[in-house]
Formats: C-alpha cells, sequence, structure tokens
C-alpha cells in the first residue's frame, strides 16, 4: 500500500478512491461487464445516494464499497487500505472494523435478540463481553430502542428491525455506513422515520452511502451519483440534481 | 469469542431438538453396540473360565473306543474296553496323574418317602470328589473305606437333593432313600456346579462304584475314567503316560489305533471360546458400520444445516466473521452431535449392562476400553464427517449467500 497509512494521514485523504474500476461476471459463458470503469471518490462526512435503474450495475457498486466483492480490474482505497489484494479474512477483517451495513430485509439473525444482534459485529472485532453489552446496550437506545432490546426480530415491527439494524451498523464505530435500499421492505411512515435517522446520524459526522432506486430516499442524500450500464452518468449535490430533474420533467 | 461460537452452536442443535436427536440416534446405536459386544465378549470369557474352573482345569477324561459291528464304527464311548484295572494300572504308572476316578453310569428310580425321581447314578470312588473340585453343602463325600467295603451311603447333587426332599425340612444327611429298590444313607450332598455342557451333575447321585456294580451293573467295566494331571502343565505329558499305559494293558500292538478315547476339557472349552471371538468380531464389525453410518447421517443433516443457514452464514461474513470462526461453528455443532449421541449411548448401555449384570452374576461388564474407544471415535466421527459441510460453509461467498433465500 502506498498510501500515507498514519491516522492523521488518511483522514486527510478522501475516505473512498475508486480508479477505472471494472467488474465483470460470467454467465452461462458470457461475459457480462457490470461495472465498465467507474471514477468516484467520497470524502468524509458525506451523504451520498447511488441510484439508477436496475441493471445499472449500483448493486456491484454497492458490493464493491462494502468489500463483499473484488474488482475484476481497477483500484478501490477505503481509509487508506487498497482492497485489491487483500485476503478474503482480511476483506472480513475490513469490513469488521470500517464498514457498517444496513439491508434492505434487514438481515438480523433470527431466534437471536435485538441486543445480540448489535453485539455481533463487536464479538468478531473480539471486545470482551461486558463492554460489548455495554456498547450495544448505548448503540439501541441511540436509535430509539431502549425497551425493545430483548426482543427477537420476529417479534418487530419493520421499522424496529431496521432501527437494529442500524445500531448494528454503528456499533463498531465504522468509517462508513452502507445502507442497500434501506426502506425497500418498509411503509412510507416507516421509510420516513428511518431516513431522518440516516440525516441525524450524517449530522453527527457519519459518513453514508445509500444505495437506491426510489428518488423519495435520495432527496435526503446531499449529493447523488447515478449509474447508467455500469458508469457514472451523473454526479450531482442534491439541489443541482433537483434542478436536473427540474428540467426533464 | 471461543464461548460464543459454543453457545451459537448449541443453540442451533436445540432449536431442531427432534432432527437433532434422531442423528445422534445412529451414534448411539452404534455406541451401544460397541459396549454392548465388549461386554459380551467380556461374559463369554468370563463364563468359559468359570466352567474351566468348575471342571477343574487340569482334568482329562478317558472314554471307551468305538465298538463295531459288520465294519461300522459306532461311535467313541459305545464299546466297553475300560474297566477297573485300567484306573488303577493309570494310578500306580503314570508319575504325572495326581487322581484317577472311575465312573459308571446306570439310571434308577430313586424314593424318599412319597417323592421319587428316575435319575443318574454314578458308580465312583473318592477321588471324584478331588477331581471334580467339588465342595460339598452338607456332610461329607464317601470315603475309601466306604468304597472297599462296598456301603449303601450316596451323596446327592443340590437338584436330586431338592427333588427328593420337597417339603422336608432340616438335613437329609443321615435319610434313608431307596434306589432302585435298595436302601441307600445320606451321607452328603454336593454344592451346586451349574451345568456344564451336555449333562446337568447336580442332577445325579453319586454312589461308591463297588456297590454299583455290585447291584447294578455287575461287570467290572467302567462307562468312564476322569483323571486329574498333577498341575495344567504337565497336562500333555499325563495325556501321553495315560496312552501308553492303557495301550499296554490293553495289549494293543504298534499298528492298531487306540481303543479309547482321551479328552482334555479345557481343550473343548477354548474351541468354544474360540466361537466366541468370532462372535465378538462380528459385532465389532457391525457397530464399526452402525458408528460409519450414523457418522454420515451427521454429515448428511450438517449440510442440509448448511444450506439452510446460508443466509445466516452470509449476515456473518459480511459482518466480519473470519472462515475460521464459520467453519469452527459447523464443526463445533458436528462434533456436540456426535459426542452427545456417544454419552447417550453410553448411559443407556451402562443401564443395560448393569441390568444385565443383575441377572447373569458376572458383574457389571462395562469395560473402560469400550467406553473410552467409543467416545474418542465418536470424536473422530463428529470431525471427519463435519469438515466437508464446515468448510462448505466456511467457502461461502458473502454476497452469494446474502442474496440466498
Amino acid at each position: 500500500m502506498t498510501m500515507d497509512e498514519t491516522a492523521a494521514g488518511r483522514a486527510s485523504q478522501p475516505l473512498i478512491v475508486i480508479r477505472d474500476l471494472v467488474r465483470e461476471y460470467e454467465i452461462g459463458g458470457q461475459i457480462i461487464r457490470a461495472l465498465d470503469g467507474v471514477n468516484l471518490q467520497i470524502s468524509r462526512g458525506e451523504f451520498v445516494a447511488i441510484m439508477g435503474p436496475s441493471g445499472s450495475g449500483k448493486s456491484t457498486m454497492m458490493n464493491m464499497i462494502g468489500c463483499l466483492d473484488t474488482p475484476t480490474s481497477g483500484q478501490y482505497v477505503i481509509d487508506g487500505f487498497n482492497v485489491d489484494n487483500l485476503s478474503e479474512d482480511q476483506l472480513a477483517a475490513l469490513r469488521n472494523e470500517k464498514i457498517g451495513f444496513v439491508f434492505q430485509n434487514f438481515n438480523l439473525l433470527p431466534k437471536t435478540t435485538a441486543l445480540e444482534n448489535v453485539e455481533l459485529p463487536m464479538m468478531y472485532a473480539g471486545v470482551p463481553g461486558r463492554v460489548r453489552r455495554q456498547r450495544a446496550m448505548e448503540a439501541l437506545e441511540r436509535v430509539g430502542l431502549a425497551d425493545r432490546m430483548h426482543n427477537r426480530p420476529n417479534e418487530l415491527s419493520g421499522g424496529q428491525q431496521q432501527r437494529v439494524s442500524i445500531a448494528r451498523a454503528l456499533v463498531n464505530n465504522p468509517v462508513l455506513i452502507l445502507a442497500d435500499e434501506p426502506t425497500g421492505a418498509l411503509d412510507s411512515r416507516t421509510t420516513e422515520d428511518i431516513l431522518k435517522l440516516f440525516e441525524e446520524l450524517h449530522q453527527q459526522g457519519n459518513t453514508i452511502v445509500i444505495v437506491t432506486h426510489e428518488d423519495e430516499v435520495g432527496r435526503h442524500a446531499k449529493r447523488i451519483v447515478r449509474f447508467r450500464d455500469g458508469k457514472v452518468e451523473l454526479d450531482t449535490t442534491s439541489h443541482e440534481e433537483a434542478g436536473v430533474l427540474g428540467r426533464v420533467h | 469469542m471461543f464461548t460464543e461460537i459454543v453457545r451459537v452452536a448449541w443453540r442451533s442443535i436445540r432449536a431442531n431438538k427432534m432432527r437433532s436427536f434422531l442423528t445422534m440416534l445412529g451414534i448411539i446405536i452404534g455406541v451401544m453396540a460397541v459396549v454392548l459386544s465388549s461386554a459380551i465378549g467380556l461374559s463369554a470369557k468370563a463364563g468359559v473360565t468359570q466352567q474351566v474352573e468348575n471342571l477343574g482345569s487340569n482334568v482329562l477324561t478317558i472314554m471307551p473306543g468305538a465298538a463295531s459291528s459288520g465294519g461300522i464304527s459306532r461311535g467313541f464311548g459305545t464299546a466297553s474296553t475300560l474297566t477297573t484295572k485300567d484306573v488303577t494300572a493309570i494310578q500306580q504308572q503314570d508319575p504325572d496323574v495326581e487322581y484317577v476316578a472311575p465312573l459308571v453310569s446306570t439310571n434308577q428310580q430313586v424314593v424318599y418317602g412319597s417323592n421319587n425321581t428316575n435319575t443318574a447314578i454314578e458308580g465312583t470312588t473318592a477321588a471324584y470328589q478331588q477331581i471334580k473340585n467339588l465342595t460339598m453343602a452338607e456332610g461329607s463325600f464317601f470315603t475309601q473305606t466306604e468304597v472297599d467295603n462296598a456301603s449303601n451311603v450316596a451323596v446327592l447333587g443340590s437338584d436330586a437333593e431338592q427333588t427328593l426332599f420337597e417339603g422336608d425340612f432340616g438335613s437329609p444327611i443321615g435319610k434313608t432313600i431307596q434306589i432302585g429298590g435298595v436302601p441307600f444313607t445320606v451321607v452328603g450332598v454336593a454344592a451346586s456346579q451349574g451345568s456344564s455342557g451336555f449333562s446337568n451333575a447336580d442332577d445325579a447321585i453319586a454312589i461308591p462304584i463297588t456297590t454299583a456294580t455290585n447291584l447294578f451293573t455287575g461287570s467290572d467295566t467302567v462307562n468312564e475314567i476322569l483323571a486329574s494331571a498333577t498341575s495344567s502343565s504337565t497336562m500333555d505329558q499325563a495325556q501321553l503316560e495315560i496312552e501308553s499305559t492303557l495301550r499296554v494293558a490293553h495289549q494293543l500292538t504298534p499298528s492298531e489305533s487306540d481303543d479309547f478315547q482321551i479328552t482334555n476339557q479345557a481343550t473343548i472349552l477354548s474351541a468354544l471360546s474360540g466361537v466366541d471371538r468370532i462372535l465378538t468380531l462380528l459385532l465389532d464389525g457391525i457397530s464399526a458400520i452402525s458408528l460409519l453410518v450414523g457418522g454420515i447421517g451427521i454429515m448428511n443433516i450438517m449440510l442440509v444445516s448448511v444450506t439452510e443457514r446460508t443466509r445466516e452464514i452470509g449476515i456473518r461474513k459480511a459482518i466480519g466473521a473470519r472462515k475460521s470462526v464459520i467453519s469452527t461453528q459447523f464443526l463445533l455443532e458436528s462434533l456436540m452431535l456426535s459426542v452427545s449421541g456417544a454419552l447417550i449411548g453410553l448411559i443407556v448401555s451402562a443401564i443395560g449392562t448393569e441390568v444385565v449384570s443383575k441377572i447373569t452374576k458376572y458383574g457389571n461388564l462395562l469395560s473402560p476400553v469400550a467406553v473410552v474407544a467409543s467416545i474418542l471415535f465418536s470424536i473422530a466421527i463428529g470431525i471427519v464427517f463435519g469438515v466437508y459441510p464446515a468448510r462448505k460453509a466456511a467457502n461461502l461467498k458473502p454476497i452469494d449467500a446474502l442474496r440466498f433465500e
């Protein structure tokens, strides 16, 4: 890694640097280019929405940013770490330390209480039991679920489950919160609550990337990156985007 | 973190109680087969040893040769080639023979009061007690003097005593019984020897051979001669001596074959225990196969479990679980299944062998070797059959696993 790896050095760099990123899949003998030379930088403290129609490559982009997948070619650097030559276990450690995931269908462990779900990332980080419990409780309080800690996912509403998964995303103090269609399974009122929560987290200084196809969700972000055919089509701050939309309609 | 992994594995076993139990059943049955087959092997061995001890470990049995009629041999024991003279010859000439006793057998009606039975009457000498290692429950065996005097005295087997003196309280010693219509005085009752092989010695009544010859058989031929060697190490020597003594006594030329047969009871029993060994081997084979099948059952269920929990694995990996954490979790689950199966199997077989030991009186034959072996074997099975599913789980790609419905 050629980047300056001291904490101060890293802090001065953009959080995410993506250069000429290409990801190809082979499906039935045919090579599909899901990402076709993407360049993108995201700074610390940004609130970015990645948008685009299905098949645009935004889900592949989310897997790349989340270190769940590795590029075919090109470069991806997060917080000073080049993802390219990391082993599967190193990627797991990187995800554990740097990224908090929020999924469309919550992806909480069933038959496991809210508290234990939130403790999980700390368990894999090797945080000792008592500290873990304490921090998990604080995270649940932060998302407004202090009274639901010992309930299991099937005893919680969709909105509550998504709050648990946000608490789980926050608990290891990641440099990035990465949300994949976080409101896709929620009704409009709950969607509004969850988006407000994301805004609060943004105001507290967290870097947030939301992958979505809903304009409603995108409107809450401060910057929108639009994908089409595996490439960045538009990269705008929200008021510019609004203007563009205004001109289109 | 390890304790958490243990907890997760345990929870998943408990979440599917019925399935886990059925999975364990293969191991439970396998372990029971291991323990019980070793118990059967041990009890067979104990039984043989006990029988050898009952017989006296250094007893030789001499049977008359085969009588032939028209060139057709009628089998050993059918001719009347042994006589009381042979007994005297063996006694006098063979240094490695300690005791010799002739045996003439006849069946007679025996009556005491209103009880009567038809049983074997064995005419013999005082040496019989030493050779057969007989202990007396009451009274004593008849003496050589009583044999020499052809006294009408009888020693009862324990079953014969019970049949004759049923409903009669008090000691049978000194009571008079009728054997074949002749009065005899009971001088002793032998302790039970258990049935050994073909006849029940406890049913028989022993009387002096002289009396038996005078009253019932009327000749000096004997049905059988029992001899004991001075020790178990001189048995082969004693057997050779008896053979040459009898050949001389029967005036056999070198071209003639023996007209008698000497058998060594210990040899017969060791042949029997060889059969037990084959049985044990067979049971061991069956138990090994059932443990193997149990292991395959565990692997099968673990693979189902990995598929069912693909999404869970995806979540864990996305959140930061390393490969080793995932594989440890599944390996532990498989180990817990196999080891709990083994423990349940051991508990059930411990109860089983305890019950059997109450019946057979050989003591609890739960062998420590079998216990340790089945625990080690079940650990090995848990690992061997758990590794593949565990690796499969650990190698799942998080994006594929998360997308799995």
